[in-house]
């Protein structure tokens, strides 16, 4: 892999897979890895996240194929960990039942502590002391077009319906949007007191309408280096939206029609509102959910979804059927920038040169959820 | 003086399944201690995991959700007796024994 600018700080990445917590961690040059764990072994573990922060705090979604959700924490980077108190939870007179928590995001620079996590069946919840606690966020919660949204608890994804990628404007904390399997894009401007769909222009060719309001299906949202620029993959492909513009811009047509424009994550590079990263998914026939072809790679684009390039230096060049869920994909913040994802194979693939090649970090891992980097 | 019928304490015994030891500091087996509101009213299951949840902050919502629901692999024993119930009695003496059942990978 190439070599340019030498990164400040170490990298680490926070591995959640069905059985449990990995860490892999570099020096600046981020040339090798060194495998760490494995934490909470045996525990189901959704998302692990750190907070940017401080960088000391971790947490973990996770439950057990026996027992209940819940949220553990650590304030000392993996080597001690405390239970959440009050883990995210309905209330009792919502008749509803938190599944999972799926999804975690730190809150706003200028709010310490404050934190928000999205479930399986759709919810959404927040702490404001750094994971301890955590109520929900009554505005969507008991929202009284919920249930429209998103219909029943049990329609969704085959994992469970989920609440994701929860995002927070960097200039303004009561500015947020989240997505949700099923049910769409929604924003807030009040702090998640009141929600309003935010799906024109992205298809959802499942449903009988033509430009539905709601109940679309986005499998991850990023906001970009531009807090004005968000980009989504959706179940129905790529989109890129320009704020305060309302219609999402199609990008996946730009895709090679043979690898088409469906995957589960998306990647934005922290500082080039221009550049993100898909990894693209076979969604024909039966939707096999692996890379077209069984041929892995990842597509970037420069330029806001224009053109895309394909980059598959280093990854097998057949009989690669992987899956890399929409956590499992992470660029790190260094110049150029690492990007990172893992496979429901337990493997770990990165690149320290923006994708220009890749190499095995991890392999035999349980099935992976998520990889976040940590520095 | 009377004594206070509410004063008057029940032990039950508690078996733990290994997913949820963390909890006990590894412990099998525990005690807790309720009390008994009159004696012919004996604690029932909530009451006993409500006391389990006092000594061990946690432990129920692995258990049991938000809407009072046993979770689906949990199962929960009062003596011989598969309680799926919150209410059901737990007459002085019985032993609640708490399984995690779950198979697959």
């Amino acid at each position: 892999m190439a070599q340019r600018k030498t990164p400040a700080r170490r990298t680490t990445l926070l591995v959640a897979t069905r059985k449990g917590l990995w860490t892999l961690t570099a020096d600046a040059s981020r040339r090798s890895f060194t495998l760490g764990g494995p934490q909470f072994l045996g525990h189901v573990l959704h998302h692990a996240v750190a907070d940017p922060r401080n960088r000391r705090t971790w947490l973990v979604a996770a439950r057990t194929g026996h027992l209940g959700p819940t949220v553990f924490r650590s304030t000392d980077r993996g080597r001690n960990w405390k239970e959440a108190t009050k883990p995210p939870m309905f209330g009792k007179s919502e008749g509803r039942s938190v599944n999972h928590t799926f999804w975690l995001t730190p809150g706003h620079a200028s709010e310490p502590g404050v934190w928000y996590a999205g479930t399986s069946p759709q919810g959404l919840f927040r702490s404001e002391d750094d994971g301890v606690t955590w109520n929900g966020v009554e505005g969507f919660n008991r929202h009284p077009s919920r249930k429209a949204w998103c219909g029943d608890d049990k329609d969704g994804t085959p994992d469970g319906p989920t609440l994701h990628s929860i995002l927070v404007d960097p200039r303004d904390p009561a500015h947020m949007y989240f997505g949700m399997s099923s049910g769409g894009v929604f924003e807030s401007v009040d702090k998640g007191r009141d929600w309003k769909p935010l799906n024109q222009g992205v298809r959802a060719d499942f449903l009988p309408m033509p430009d539905p309001e709601y109940g679309h299906d986005p499998h991850c949202v990023r906001l970009s280096a531009d807090p004005n620029r968000l980009y989504q993959q959706n179940h129905c492909g790529l989109y890129r939206l320009d704020r305060p513009a309302t219609r999402w811009t199609d990008i996946g047509v730009a895709m090679p029609k043979a690898v088409g424009s469906v995957g589960l994550p998306l990647v934005v590079h922290p500082r080039d509102p221009e550049t993100l990263w898909m990894f693209p998914m076979d969604s024909t026939d039966v939707w096999p959910r692996t890379s077209p072809g069984g041929k892995p790679a990842v597509f970037r684009s420069r330029n806001g979804g224009r053109t895309w390039t394909r980059q598959a230096k280093g990854l097998p060049a057949k009989q690669g059927w992987w899956t890399v869920k929409r956590q499992a994909f992470c660029a790190d913040g260094h110049d150029p920038v690492g990007i990172y994802f893992g496979t429901t194979s337990g493997e770990v693939w990165g690149s320290n040169d923006e994708g220009a090649s890749f190499k095995a970090l991890a392999q035999h891992l349980p099935l992976i959820h998520a990889v976040e980097a940590a520095d | 003086m009377a004594r206070r019928s509410d004063e008057v304490a029940a032990v039950v015994e508690v078996l733990i399944p290994s997913p949820l030891r963390s909890y006990t500091g590894g412990e099998r087996q525990v005690r807790v201690a309720l009390p008994v509101l009159a004696p012919e009213s004996p604690p029932t299951l909530g009451g006993v995991l409500a006391a389990l949840d006092g000594a061990y902050h946690g432990i129920r919502f692995r258990m049991i959700d938000e809407q009072g629901k046993l979770r689906p692999h949990i199962r929960i024993f009062v003596g011989e007796r598969d309680a799926r119930d919150l209410r059901t009695p737990v007459p002085q003496g019985t032993t609640v024994m708490i399984v995690a059942a779950l198979s697959g990978g």
